[in-house]
This record gives C-alpha cells, sequence and structure tokens, in this order.
C-alpha cells in the first residue's frame, strides 16, 4: 500500500508544501486562483466605477490566490515565506471583508470574493486560508 | 448553450468526482480508466465550446461574448493541467483531483449557462 506522503529526506526537513495532500490544496487554490482572477479583471474591464472598493478587493484576493498557488506547488526554500504571508494576508482579509460586508453594506455596491465570509462560494474562501495555515505548519521543518 | 450537452458533461463530471473518491478510498492511482472517464469529458467539453461559439456567432443575445466563452476555454484548458497535476503525486492524493475536478464543473457550466440565459432576447 503506497503511503500518503514521501518521507522526509532527512529528520527535520521540512516537507515539500506540493506533495501529498498538499496537491489537493493546491487544486482548489488553482480554482479559485483562476475564478478570482477571471472575475475582477472582466468587473474591472467592463464597470470599474460602479463599485471601485469591492473591486480592488477582488483583484487583491486574485492576486493572493495566485501567489499562494504559485507559492504552495513550488519547492524552493523561499517560497515557505511567500506562502505563508499570502495565506495569512488572505486569512485577514476573509475576516475584515467578511465583517465589513455585513456591518456596513454601503461600502459594498457589489459583492466580492470575501463578502460575507465567502457565502457566495460554499464559504470555501474562509475554509482555504486555515487549511492553507494547518498545511504549512504540517510540513513546517521541525528540530 | 446546449443544454443536453450541460447536462451530459455535468454527469460525466460528477461520475469523475465519483470514481476517484472510490479509487481514493481504495487507495489507488490514476489509471487508464480515470483518463479514459477525464477524455471522455474532455471531449465533451469540446463539443460545448464549439457549440457555443457557434451560437455566439448565429444567435442575438446580449450576453458577454468574453464572459460566457471564457468560462468553456477555462474549463477545457482544466483537463490537461488536471492531468499533469493528478499524475505528478504518487500517491492517492494525486487521485482526489480528479474530485475537485469532477465537483467544480458542473458548477462552472451552469455559470456559463446563467450568463448566457440572462443575455437571452
Amino acid at each position: 500500500m503506497p503511503s500518503d506522503a514521501p518521507a522526509p529526506a532527512r529528520p527535520g526537513a521540512a516537507r515539500a508544501t506540493s506533495t501529498g495532500w498538499g496537491r489537493l490544496l493546491i487544486a482548489v487554490y488553482a480554482v479559485f486562483a483562476v475564478a478570482a482572477t477571471g472575475r475582477s479583471s472582466i468587473q474591472l474591464a467592463t464597470q470599474a466605477d460602479e463599485a471601485p472598493f469591492p473591486y480592488a478587493l477582488s483583484a487583491l484576493a486574485a492576486v493572493l490566490y495566485l501567489v499562494a498557488t504559485w507559492a504552495l506547488a513550488s519547492d524552493r526554500p523561499g517560497h515557505r515565506r511567500v506562502a505563508w504571508a499570502a495565506v495569512t494576508v488572505e486569512a485577514a482579509g476573509v475576516v475584515v471583508v467578511g465583517t465589513l460586508s455585513l456591518v456596513d453594506e454601503a461600502l459594498f455596491p457589489d459583492d466580492t470574493v470575501w463578502s460575507a465570509f465567502g457565502a457566495g462560494y460554499a464559504f470555501f474562501p474562509a475554509l482555504l486560508p486555515v487549511a492553507g495555515i494547518a498545511w504549512l505548519l504540517a510540513t513546517r521543518p521541525r528540530g | 448553450m446546449v443544454t443536453w450537452i450541460q447536462v451530459a458533461n455535468s454527469v460525466v463530471g460528477l461520475l469523475l468526482a465519483a470514481a476517484a473518491g472510490v479509487y481514493v478510498a481504495r487507495d489507488r492511482l490514476t489509471d487508464r480508466v480515470l483518463l479514459a472517464i477525464a477524455g471522455l469529458l474532455t471531449v465533451g467539453l469540446v463539443a460545448q465550446l464549439v457549440t457555443s461559439f457557434v451560437l455566439v456567432l448565429t444567435e442575438d443575445n446580449d450576453a458577454n461574448p468574453v464572459t460566457f466563452l471564457a468560462y468553456l476555454v477555462g474549463c477545457v484548458a482544466a483537463m490537461p493541467v488536471a492531468a499533469w497535476w493528478a499524475r505528478g503525486e504518487p500517491s492517492r492524493a494525486g487521485t482526489a483531483v480528479w474530485i475537485v475536478v469532477g465537483l467544480v464543473l458542473p458548477f462552472l457550466l451552469l455559470r456559463a449557462s446563467q450568463v448566457w440565459d440572462a443575455g437571452a432576447l
């Protein structure tokens, strides 16, 4: 029976974030990267004046998803730090924007990916950074 | 958007997800059967894209053609990427990538059909 994850090359070494179940996490991140990029480019290209604040946030979310996907999928040492930065800002973003979108509806004439904590996307936007942080912790270098 | 092709693609997508779920439970890697289902789905998605492109050219519809076709191009393009990503991991976690693909595609097709129907004159 093949094991779910290869053992680290040496004890204490970090496990590559793109192996094992990270594969699945990155696949979901990639879906959101493409979806958020598509959504925000069309919004900004066709109706940027209507709701500049939500659309700018959608663009920020798109960039974060792209960076997180790329950094998690790459096994270079420095990319772990980039992935940490992306998922942490993403976690803060979904909490702050999710709260703001419920408290001050006037700020949000149109929805963002993070509105109401990602309710429009089955709350995946709220779950993803949690899963990302958990995965970065699980694969971190030990010792 | 041709509804029967959309329904057929969604069904094959769910079938792919279900089959991959069984594979993951049994700790199996992507094999020719899974790839055959994915290949069938790819053919269906290409058919969806081509017929939709013809609709954009021939029908009066207010839907933004770029938005509408982007969904369908994205669906087609996702298939080879998914195959590469799934087969790059030598454990059942790689097989699980097909579950994501099979579950997400029906939603994307639904969104595309909503975009198209909203523009119907």
